[in-house]
């Protein structure tokens, strides 16, 4: 996120990470949402939170739909590709990027219009196969690009900027994510940084279907009294239950949170998981007993926020099909065609 | 009598999941593996178990691969379907059937021969098991028919031996079965009929299969390292060869891991959309699908299109619109398929119509799909890709490299100077693409639906728009000189006929037929869109076209019109959509009738 054009230039004592880069490197291009826009947050959250895990900027897909929040892949990291693809679509589009290469660093942005109405199915089919990817979804309740209309995330009885109610049960993709088999699944708030960054960075280095809802509000249509995803609503209902930062392999554990409360998980890449508990009582690693939680307190009015479930062992698409390690497009035609002498026999069984 | 060899119509009515295909299979195998040229059709229900089904085989010494109508023997097996079965017969044909129960006299013909077997009879005291006696009645109908028609009996023997391979407790009661039914011909019978088969060399070189295995098996040959595909019919056996062939043939040798991604996805959508993000991302992928499919895949289509991503789709066409005949034939889907998506959108479609050219197309596509950067849409239909048809052996050049088109490497990309993804660079209307995460600093670009210019940035600038579109009608222009061309036979008549995809199957027996007639024509078989040069004269060349095709609205005709401003007066209909695959004699009865009608002159041949 970058809303006022920055010269290419920087100052040279502007903080270099691991692999000599600074957060300008990870940015993107000038930014064309409303001025005050959660989703701006949430850009510049993942281009800290990419910068600080000193990631090499150009390897990650960015894909996304159609929406305000589609938009917001070219306001980071531009020295990826992106794709903005079809409403509602990222997903499919995602798996196909996945199973090309492997390697690369998905990142899916959408919105509540574009996951939770026209591609709720794509939502929870990508999260049943498991790939391996930071699925994001900036939830402000509401169609910012046509104008207000609700959203199907969008709370029962919240209003919209005009008073009108609305009447349909809302949609919560933390619980679908949970249910269908996401293994990491977080909410978060676009207000809320000192929780989002460190949440981005553990959902990157996830191995699985990381999920994260951010409640993003709109500050043209969905910011006032009545609404449900304003920045006051949400600022007064939030309840957060575990923080969690990712900490790489090679890094001195260091925190800022009360000692006692923390556990460390070790990942199977050698980096740790550090998980932080606000909620004494609360369980992340127990999927059902998570869902029974976000629901309860939904049903008081409350906004769990955090870390709501992680399985440090969880598997991803790539592991179930049994796909070789090297990228699928890297693959030449010594690798996939299996040549002449071999047609031939095949024309044998064929006569 | 005389006896006629290896040239009759043979159809066998049996009720759906009775396990007649495998039987009716290794008639037509037996057949094949005697040399003699063989067409099989299997005509089937939407339904699991208990419809009726047809299975029909057109045996012929000349090699008439099309379908005939008539029917020459009828093996009659299911009470159902006994009267429209027994009136299909052509006069002068058999009809052999169960006599355990005698034939209702109203259902007698004069006009026939009837060949009565107690085969459910023959089978009571030898199998107790009801299911195995229902399963064994197909065998025996089989045995007998090798004694009524002279089929080798060591051919199907050879064919049981092996089939049942493993699994032996199997082999006994089938080859016992096939005595029952030889023995009872011989002995009780008027056998062999004075319809025989005998080996031949006709056959020649030729393999047996059915489109949609090779196409599955093209793909693994040309490279496509992601499928992604939602179940329809007639399509889904191209999903599955696609899978068997790569279990096998893309296996890992060190770490037994596949070199392939396959996906059942939730529905066509995704499947595209899989399909585009793959390509987008650099391998190799492809989908198949049918009509319905097409139309649930349209978005996406126009999102490759402008966004210039290769992507290969199969369309298997069957009878539309809507559901329509789900396990019928046609080729309706043309225009739909041409101009998927709104705004301006085309898309360059190939037309098979044998298996060797579903296996070449599979690997075409791939490499087309590459090289113009856009979807290509192959059509076959139920008829190529269900059907098992003789086929010339598929074949490979172990030199051939896979185009992957314009693409820069992280090198290239150092010695390129400027990087514009749509800048025309080399005046083909086609630009250069980077795969992502080649390049740390260079290369990286914005891949969307909308507007954009020539190095990827989101405009609204009409001018820049017309622009970039002007340039992929360039790219269109391009794609016309590397699709297949047309096939085209020339004897600078001044009548030609026009086809495409299976319509080609009966036309060697309809321009034999034709040429008997007095009506001698040049032929052009369209091979993909858009046309060609060499279409574009043969229309030029001709006063008259006949444009043959499976559909109700003349859907090529509509393409030729509309993309070459052909005179619609120059181009005449021939059209057949009842379901089943369109005969020889419907389009000699056609071609001549409009002579008639016309008072078109013939040629008939001086007699010396």
């Amino acid at each position: 996120m970058t809303f006022v054009a920055k010269p290419k230039v920087h100052h040279p004592k502007l903080p270099v990470n691991e692999i000599g880069l600074t957060r300008r490197d990870y940015e993107g291009s000038v930014s064309t949402l409303c001025a005050g826009c959660g989703h701006d947050s949430v850009s510049a959250a993942i281009v800290q939170a990419c910068a600080e895990l000193s990631l090499p900027p150009h390897r990650f897909a960015k894909v996304s739909g159609i929406g305000c929040s589609s938009k917001t892949p070219s306001y980071f990291l531009n020295k990826s590709h992106g794709f903005n693809s079809v409403h509602g679509r990222m997903p499919s589009v995602m798996t196909g990027s996945n199973l090309a290469n492997r390697d690369l660093i998905g990142v899916g942005v959408s919105g509540d219009g574009d996951s939770a109405s026209i591609g709720f199915g794509q939502f929870a089919h990508i999260v049943r196969r498991r790939i391996n990817m930071l699925y994001l979804v900036d939830n402000n309740g509401t169609y910012g690009l046509t104008k207000g209309q609700f959203s199907a995330t969008n709370d029962k009885g919240s209003t919209s900027k005009k008073g009108v109610p609305n009447l349909y049960e809302p949609i919560d993709l933390v619980s679908s994510a949970l249910q269908i088999g996401a293994s990491f699944v977080a909410r978060s708030f676009s207000g809320d940084k000192k929780q989002l960054v460190p949440l981005i960075k553990a959902a990157l280095m996830h191995k699985g279907m990381a999920f994260i809802d951010v409640i993003s509000p709109c500050v043209a249509f969905n910011n006032h009294s009545g609404s449900t995803k304003s920045y006051e609503f949400v600022r007064d209902h939030i309840h957060n239950v575990m923080d969690a930062d990712l900490i790489m392999a090679h890094k001195e554990v260091t925190a800022d949170y009360a000692e006692g409360s923390r556990e460390d998980v070790a990942m199977p890449d050698g980096s740790t998981l550090q998980l932080y508990k606000v909620d004494a009582d609360y369980d992340p690693y127990d999927r059902v007993g998570a869902l029974n939680y976000v629901q309860r307190m939904q049903e008081k009015g409350e906004v769990v926020t955090g870390l709501l479930y992680v399985d440090p062992n969880a598997v991803e698409c790539h592991d179930i099909m049994d796909t070789v390690s090297q990228p699928l497009n890297e693959l030449t035609e010594a690798d996939l065609c299996p040549g002449s002498d071999t047609l031939e026999a095949l024309n044998q069984r064929y006569r | 009598m005389s006896i006629k060899y290896n040239d009759f119509v043979i159809r066998f009515a049996n009720v759906n999941g009775s396990g007649s295909a495998s039987a009716n299979g290794m008639f037509a195998k037996a057949l094949f593996r005697m040399g003699i040229p063989v067409a099989t059709r299997n005509i089937f229900p939407s339904n699991i178990q208990g419809l009726p089904t047809w299975f029909e085989v057109r045996v012929s010494e000349k090699g008439y691969l099309g379908r005939r109508e008539g029917v020459d023997i009828m093996v009659a097996m299911n009470a159902e379907t006994l009267v429209e079965d027994v009136a299909s017969i052509s006069p002068g044909g058999y009809l052999l059937y169960d006599n355990s129960k005698p034939l209702a006299k109203a259902l007698k013909r004069d006009d026939i021969h009837e060949i009565a077997i107690p085969i459910s009879s023959m089978m009571l005291p030898e199998f107790t098991d009801p299911k195995q006696r229902s399963l064994f009645k197909n065998i025996a109908y089989l045995g007998a028919l090798a004694g009524l028609l002279n089929i080798e009996f060591d051919v199907i023997t050879g064919m049981v031996s092996t089939q049942y391979k493993g699994k032996d407790a199997l082999i006994q009661p089938n080859i016992r079965s096939l005595e029952l039914g030889r023995d009872y011909a011989l002995n009780y019978l008027n056998a062999p009929l004075p319809l025989q088969v005998r080996r031949s060399e006709a056959v020649g070189e030729r393999i047996m299969i059915d489109g949609n295995d090779a196409a599955g098996l093209g793909s693994v040959y040309g490279g496509a390292t992601v499928c992604a595909w939602y179940p329809i019919t007639p399509s889904t056996s191209v999903a599955e060869s696609f899978e068997n062939h790569s279990n096998v043939l893309r296996i890992d040798k060190e770490t037994g891991q596949k070199k392939f991604a396959f996906l059942q996805v939730e529905d066509e959508l995704a499947a595209i959309g899989v399909v585009i993000g793959a390509a987008w991302n650099g391998a190799r992928s492809f989908t198949a699908t049918s009509g319905p499919g097409i139309s649930l895949m349209s978005e996406f289509l126009g999102l490759a299109y402008f966004a210039e991503i290769p992507a290969v789709i199969w369309d298997i066409q069957r009878s539309g619109p809507s559901t329509g005949m789900p396990t019928r034939t046609q080729q309706g889907d043309l225009i739909g398929a041409a101009y998927a998506s709104h705004g301006d959108t085309k898309h360059p479609l190939l037309f098979p119509s044998t298996p060797k050219e579903c296996f070449d197309f599979a690997a075409k596509a791939l490499d087309l799909a590459d090289r113009l950067q856009t979807p290509i849409m192959v059509l076959s239909d139920l008829e190529l890709g269900m059907n098992d048809n003789l086929s010339e052996p598929f074949e490979w050049d172990d030199s051939r490299r896979y185009d992957r088109g314009k693409v820069l490497s992280a090198k290239d990309l150092d010695e390129v100077e400027i990087f514009g993804r749509y800048l025309d660079v080399d005046g083909d209307g086609i630009g250069y693409r980077t795969y992502p995460g080649t390049h740390p600093e260079k290369g990286a670009f914005f891949t969307r639906g909308t507007s954009r210019d020539e190095f990827a940035v989101y405009t609204e600038s009409g001018e820049v728009y017309q622009r970039n579109m002007e340039r992929l009608q360039k790219k269109w222009q391009t794609a016309r000189t590397l699709v297949p061309a047309a096939q085209i036979v020339d004897k600078s008549q001044s009548v030609g006929v026009l086809y495409y995809g299976t319509t080609a199957l009966p036309m060697p027996e309809a321009l034999d037929n034709l040429t008997q007639n007095g009506i001698h024509m040049d032929t052009c078989r369209v091979r993909a869109f858009p046309f060609g040069e060499e279409v574009e004269q043969f229309i030029a060349s001709h006063d008259l076209i006949f444009v043959a095709e499976q559909n109700r609205d003349g859907q090529m005709r509509t393409l030729l019109i509309n993309e070459l401003q052909t005179n619609p007066s120059k181009l005449i209909s021939v059209l057949y959509y009842a379901g089943l695959s369109i005969s020889a004699d419907t389009i000699t009865d056609q071609i001549s009738d409009y002579y008639i009608e016309n008072k078109l002159s013939r040629v008939t041949e001086v007699q010396s």
